[in-house]
């Protein structure tokens, strides 16, 4: 019988099978931050509760720690006092916590996959909705509600219906100017913001065996902006190659065991999914979005599109609600649209590869006059190896500020925004109303564009400057 | 967690596609470590326009909403399903939900009434027509009914799911009756995976 890669990580987490309802799913690897967990131990430890796998649970700070100042005591009491509680609660239950200004602190889908703690076959799970990165490494990976970390805390299981298998197969090779994250975009404008809805993707095709670790990152990370569960990649010589040497990855002979087992791990010759969606590598361009959600982008050589030609009523009406939100006219040509501000960071393009790529365009270069410009590694260690290149001066020399490691303007719930009616040209993964600050309007692009922003000051790529 | 049963009440329609989990629930009211008092966040950019419905007299007192496909995309921030129940939601109905708030608004006791892109319009109509209309979800039927308009559609909500809301069960509580199964799945777990040794817990 044949088997999809989804199937056969499933399977071998299957614990039981009850009568009464969905299967019961073991979890390899449960990941941990301070907003999504505190009301979780509260359930714990309200019904006597204790965490039954503190050795398979790991936690990080990350989602409203500052990104300035780290030595100084967190000035905004509500995030201090979640940022302590979670303290607490690692100690009290004995879970290791990457405590903000420690060597390993970082966005909880960057430090995971640095650590060695991701690993091919697994199933990771976070209160956090971009867990869905780590299936770049051939894990189930997928995010959970705050009542399901409370269950994962005590059980080490999760109760989960089985989704759909859905391929997204990328045949031929991307164009050079264009990354992952221009790929990754165009997947969802293909899919649709919920085309996903109730599937695990399974990206697969020669541009995806391609790709970094990094780059299948990005990709993965955003299989949840197309609405799917969760989105894999099966493992191959990249993979292995990335894990080898890792704090957490399997060492000496025990290597070789995991080796063998993780080459098992790719969908058998003919096994059927319950969708297929093709997209073709060669015609990916850059990518920038011009609406409210991730599947609202356009080439950065097209116009802001007209709402009157969308399909259908909805599509049409959303289309203009969000241009409205977002104070654009259609026919706009894209790289006519000036920034305030641009965002370098989050768990889609954070880390060392997305760095380099952004400061190989800004080296020697200056910040567009009156854009505000960040660059926030997706962690302590990113940002320390990112140093050690020297990364950080062509950033700072060209005017951007240098942060110290976190979600920040991703979500926005640290304190850095961006304010009401701005514009940001962010390598993050939500241009949701309001979601980097209230009013204000987030364009989701690459590194490499959103450094060429910076310096143009309106929408650009490298070979433009 | 309370039994719900049959949910009867008024109704607010926010006939609106895709909306995300970010307009439920603004990621500032996140850094709250309790799991009420998310009443005033719930649509909190939203509700500054006056038109709203939410802002609409009586919207207060409602206990279902009617919005449109995938409702609750993006983050798994359970705040936003806490957030409609605070406001005094119990159900809310559309044609469709986004994976991870379908399964927390089970986990916490809200339930997602799943019905056809038709049947959502013929709902936001009837209350566009009358405001103060009665509304029925019967999870027992799976059934969404407006009497004064002669509306009565079904909804989809598993099996699993409508035994869950009906009899209020913990799902903990239910998953450790399979404890022997655990234990013992967890002795035979690849060598490999990683641990984290764990510290000194207090």
């Amino acid at each position: 019988m044949t088997a999809r890669l989804f199937d056969k990580v499933w399977d071998r987490h299957v614990v039981a099978t009850p009568a009464d309802g969905p299967a019961l799913l073991y979890i390899d690897l449960h990941l941990i931050h301070e907003v999504t967990s505190p009301q979780a131990f509260e359930g714990l430890e309200l019904a006597g509760r204790k965490v039954r796998r503190p050795d398979l649970t790991v936690a990080t700070m990350d989602h409203d720690t500052p990104t300035i100042a780290i030595d100084k005591p967190i000035a905004d009491p509500l995030a201090a006092t979640q940022v302590d509680r979670l303290r607490r609660n690692c100690a009290a239950h004995g879970i290791t916590l990457h405590a903000l200004g420690s060597r390993e602190q970082g966005i909880v889908h960057v430090i995971g996959p640095q650590l060695g703690l991701t690993q091919p076959g697994m199933t990771v799970v976070c209160g956090d909705s971009h867990t869905s990165t780590h299936g770049a490494f051939g894990a189930l990976a997928f995010g959970i509600g705050t009542t399901q970390v409370e269950h994962v805390l005590a059980t080490q299981t999760l109760r989960q219906v089985k989704p759909a298998a859905m391929a997204v197969t990328v045949q031929g090779e991307l164009p050079a100017a264009c990354t992952a994250k221009d790929l990754v975009l165009a997947i969802i404008r293909t899919l649709g913001v919920g085309g996903g809805a109730g599937s695990v993707i399974e990206y697969r095709g020669a541009a995806i065996s391609a790709l970094s670790m990094e780059g299948r990152m990005t990709v993965c990370n955003m299989s949840i902006e197309g609405g799917a569960r969760a989105g894999l990649i099966a493992p191959d010589d990249t993979t292995f190659g990335y894990l080898e040497g890792r704090a957490h990855s399997p060492k000496g002979a025990m290597w070789e065991r995991a080796l063998d087992d993780w080459r098992t791990l790719a969908t058998d010759e003919g096994a059927a999914f319950d969708s297929e969606v093709f997209v073709d590598a060669a015609a990916v361009r850059p990518a920038v979005t011009w609406g409210t959600n991730p599947a609202q982008s356009v080439s950065i050589d097209d116009t802001v599109p007209d709402p009157a030609v969308l399909g259908t009523p909805a599509e049409r009406q959303a289309a203009q609600r969000a241009l409205t939100y977002m104070g654009l006219t259609p026919g706009t040509p894209i790289r006519d649209i000036f920034v305030d501000t641009v965002f370098i960071g989050s768990c889609t393009n954070g880390r060392l590869e997305d760095l380099r790529a952004a400061a190989e365009v800004v080296r020697g270069r200056k910040v567009h006059q009156g854009v505000r410009a960040l660059v926030v590694p997706g962690s302590a260690r990113v940002r320390a190896e990112a140093e050690a290149e020297g990364l950080d001066r062509h950033f700072t020399e060209a005017g951007f500020e240098w942060r110290y490691a976190g979600c920040s303007m991703c979500l926005a719930m640290n304190g850095d925004t961006v304010g009401p009616g701005q514009r940001c040209a962010s390598t993050s993964n939500r241009n949701f109303e309001g979601r980097q600050g209230p009013g204000g309007r987030t364009h989701l692009v690459s590194p490499a564009v959103a450094a060429a922003t910076a310096v143009a000051g309106h929408f650009s790529t490298p070979g433009e400057l | 967690m309370q039994k719900l049963s049959k949910i009867t009440g008024t109704a607010v329609a926010v006939p609106r596609s895709d909306i995300d989990t970010d307009q439920i629930i603004p990621a500032a009211w996140l850094k709250r470590v309790e799991r009420t008092g998310f009443a005033d966040a719930l649509f909190e950019a939203w509700r500054k326009d006056p038109g709203f419905p939410l802002n609409q007299p009586g919207a207060d007192q409602a206990r279902v909403l009617v919005a449109g496909p995938n409702f609750g995309c993006g983050s798994s921030r359970e705040h936003a399903v806490w957030a409609l129940q605070d406001f005094g939601f119990q159900a809310v109905v559309a044609p469709g939900f986004a994976d991870i708030f379908r399964g927390n608004a089970i986990s916490a006791g809200l339930v997602p009434a799943q019905v056809t892109a038709a049947a959502a319009d013929q709902l936001a109509d009837a209350l566009a027509a009358d405001p103060a209309a009665q509304v029925v979800v019967d999870v027992a039927e799976r059934t969404v009914s407006i009497a004064s308009a002669r509306i009565a559609v079904p909804f989809e909500l598993a099996d699993f799911a409508q035994w869950r809301l009906l009899e209020g069960l913990d799902d903990i509580g239910l998953t450790l009756r399979h404890e022997q199964e655990i234990s013992s799945f967890e002795t035979q777990r690849a060598p490999w995976l990683p641990v984290v040794m764990p510290t000194a817990a207090n």
